[in-house]
């Protein structure tokens, strides 16, 4: 089949189960397969980098080297070749920098797919959002309404250009290149993402989003995000991702990176509908994600409210470190995996100032053959008097053949401290199911309210615009899995 | 409207139901009374089209359709409703959401339009107001903390928003106290039309001073013993069942 076939049959498509599996025919411009010092030096080169980024992605190459794959989740998957895969995919004629105007129409048309308004849609939805497609950013709306209030959101290769000053204080100051293989291999070959400054004292007057697109194939994924709330200031962010069908698994390891000074507020929403495989579980992304947050001033609050439906296997940890005394660091969660998914998530609350509190909220949904683990741990030194944590873990299975597993790890090093868990393991019972058909609720309608009223406290936490189509991708993502 | 003939029904491999033969023409009100275990809900579940009780002899007949060919919510859609013995909780979906949901299912199976919110909440609000059902309980998740008053309440609250065609009472009675008894049985009073057929199960002959049925009929051991008049119930509680019954052993 050629590629406009194949092209035009997946977009045929769209309207069944994963809706996002289609393809968008367009030239790309890639790296050479493979990865080694010349792979890093030509996404280098192609963004036009300073020397000191050059030498900072080899410092995380030559580490990246002596290290190993983790293999303490509890997810299975077959070796990843890591020489099999592009590092760097780009549609051509792409300029570094360009209004909307400019960009490729069949890229647009891909983003009016994924239901992103791009256009006028966005001036009414009050959002500004910057689109990364594979490997690079192709469009930021609202900039200007932003440059006036002093926030910077552009493309993090742009930030690197622009602000190196910036970029230079903060980048790998809270995930280091060290931190773990997939956060190290993001450093050495990170391509593009996202750059959010918001000046002191200001409010961002607008959500500000972020798509990611996976488009061509045997290609991974690693993108940078870098988002610094400077004192007394807010912004709330939120990202979504999707990626076509394919039969291959593709790696996407992405580091977020979170910094909130003295009265500082981030709240960053995530939701993730990476292609999740086949019902064999056939295909689907690896999402090996490492997000971390450092509330460094005093009062200071980071929020992570995360939607994850996608993906064949998923591996992330969205956490906080609480520095800065009276900080606050929430984790609001809903995992979902069916089929054959696997889902190893969770938080770290690392409470090292006084008086800090936290809050984790997490909803796993297991159906099909799927696992589903919830990984947290609540960490108290010994300066931390009187923090505070709550966590509560909720399962919910469907069907007799999945797994959820609850894994909370908690260290206390100050008696004041006051911990409190619960957790829950229940099934969709038969009598609500009944009960739901007996009012003329179809059953795969029925299993989506329920699920629905399960993560209700999560889904909660979203952006209105976005709590409508999280809520209707729980459903998508369940359908068929009552028999 | 609703023919039962020669019914048998199993649950589990075991017969609960075992030849049990009614009609009800549009407009009337049956009562079926019977003591516990006699398979009371057993047939109101099996007209509901629950999964499980499997129909081993015998035909159900609706509008002349056969009712056990539909699956329970194409049945919900054509008018077939169960207020239910014990309503079951679904924690986090409010009330209100639910009724919506319920009803634009209904509507949609139909081929009719989805009412917007502002419809529903404006319908549901007219209603819940002669029941004495709250605001508060509209914006509560279904039935999760609710007594077992407002639970029964609630039922014909949604009886009354989906106006069925057959309705089916499961001891909507049990656990209420009068007064509560009383709003109950008037919201069942208001739904009585001629193009409406209802069952009311009951174990009790309390609550059929306040809905007067036309037919009575006494369920035992999963056949219908004896039927009768409205007087039959009065009969009933002065002797007991054991005088009415003569169960075959
Ligand atoms: N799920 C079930 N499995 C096995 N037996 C059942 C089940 N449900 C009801 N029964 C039995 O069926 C008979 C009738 O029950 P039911 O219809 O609930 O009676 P009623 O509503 O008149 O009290 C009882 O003997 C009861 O034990
Ligand atoms: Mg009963």
């Amino acid at each position: 089949m050629s590629i406009a076939a194949e092209t035009k049959s997946q977009v045929a498509e769209i309207g069944e189960k994963y809706k996002y599996g289609f393809v968008t025919d367009i030239e790309m411009d890639m790296a050479p397969k493979g990865l080694s010092e010349d792979t890093v030096r030509f996404i280098s080169a192609k963004k036009g980098e300073p020397e000191w980024m050059l030498e900072w992605r080899l410092g995380a190459f030559r580490r990246w080297l002596t290290m190993k794959e983790p293999d303490w989740a509890r997810v299975h998957y077959p070796k990843i070749d890591y020489q099999n895969s592009y590092y760097y995919a780009a549609p051509k004629n792409t300029p570094l920098k360009q209004s909307l105007d400019e960009v490729d129409p069949k890229l647009l048309e891909t983003y009016k797919k994924l239901g992103i308004p791009l256009h006028e849609q966005m001036a009414l939805a009050g959002v500004a959002v910057d689109a990364v497609f594979d490997s690079v950013s192709v469009a930021t709306t609202f900039k200007d309404k932003l440059n006036e209030a002093g926030v910077i959101f552009c493309p993090i290769s742009e930030a690197i250009r622009d602000y190196p000053d910036l970029v230079k204080q903060y980048l790998g100051m809270v995930v280091p290149v060290t931190d773990n293989f997939f956060a190290t291999l993001n450093s050495a070959v990170f391509s593009d993402g996202t750059f959010v400054y918001v000046p002191k004292g200001v409010r961002c007057p607008m959500e500000l989003s972020t798509y990611f697109r996976i488009n061509a194939s045997e290609t991974g994924q690693f993108e940078r995000t870098l988002i610094i709330a400077d004192e007394g200031s807010f912004v709330s962010y939120l990202e979504g991702c999707t990626a076509p069908k394919r039969d291959e698994n593709q790696l996407h390891a992405a580091v977020v990176e979170l910094v909130t000074l003295d009265n500082a507020e981030i709240k960053y929403s995530t939701v993730q509908n990476w292609y999740p495989g086949d019902e064999n579980g056939l295909g689907g992304i690896f999402n090996f994600v490492t997000k971390r947050g450092d509330c460094r001033g005093k009062k200071s609050k980071i929020s992570w409210t995360q939607v994850e439906t996608g993906s064949a296997i998923t591996w992330k940890y969205p956490s906080c470190i609480l520095r800065g005394d009276e900080s606050v660091g929430e984790f609001y969660s809903i995992a979902i995996a069916n089929n054959y998914q696997q889902a190893d998530t969770g938080t770290k609350m690392i409470h090292l100032g006084a008086n800090t509190r936290s809050r984790i909220i997490s909803k796993g949904i297991s159906a099909g053959k799927a696992q589903n683990t919830y990984r947290g741990l609540v960490s108290v030194y010994g300066k931390a008097k009187n923090a505070r944590n709550y966590t509560q873990c909720d399962s919910l299975l469907i069907g007799g053949d999945c797994g959820a597993h609850t894994v909370p790890y908690i260290e206390s090093r100050n008696s004041t401290a006051r911990i409190e868990h619960e957790a829950t393991t229940s099934k969709i019972a038969e009598d609500q199911l009944f009960y739901c058909l007996q009012r003329g609720i179809p059953q795969d309608e029925a299993v989506s309210l329920i699920v629905n009223g399960f993560c209700r406290e999560v889904l909660q936490q979203l952006p209105m615009e976005f709590a409508v189509e999280a809520q209707k991708l729980v459903g998508i993502s369940l359908e068929g899995s009552v028999g | 409207m609703l023919d039962i003939k020669n019914l048998h029904v199993a649950v589990g491999g075991k017969e609960i139901l075992k030849g049990l033969t009614l009609s009800i023409q549009p407009g009337q009100v049956h009562a079926i009374m019977g003591p516990n275990g006699s398979g009371k809900s057993t047939l109101s579940y099996v007209l509901a089209g629950r999964a499980g009780y499997d129909i081993t002899g015998g035909s159900i007949t609706y509008n002349g359709e056969d009712l056990t060919a539909l699956k329970p919510e194409e049945r919900a859609a054509k008018g077939v409703f169960l207020a239910m013995q014990y309503p079951v909780e679904i924690p986090g979906v409010t009330t209100m959401t639910f009724l919506k949901t319920a009803l634009n299912s209904q509507r949609r199976a139909r081929g009719e339009a989805d009412l917007d919110a502002i419809g529903v909440l404006k319908l549901v609000r007219a209603k819940a107001k002669t029941l004495n059902v709250s605001e508060d309980m509209l914006k509560r998740p279904l039935n999760v903390g609710f007594s077992g008053g407002e639970k029964k309440r609630l039922e014909i609250l949604q009886m009354s928003v989906f106006e069925p065609k057959l309705a089916v009472l499961d001891e909507t009675d049990s656990g209420l106290d009068i007064d509560a008894l009383r709003v109950v049985a008037e919201g069942v009073n208001a739904l009585r039309d001629p193009s409406r057929a209802m069952l009311v199960i009951t174990h009790y002959q309390r609550l059929l001073d306040y809905i007067v049925p036309d037919r009575i009929h006494v369920l035992a051991g999963g056949r219908i013993v004896a039927e009768g008049g409205k007087e039959l119930a009065l009969e009933l509680e002065a002797k007991g069942y054991e005088h009415i019954i003569k169960v075959p052993a």
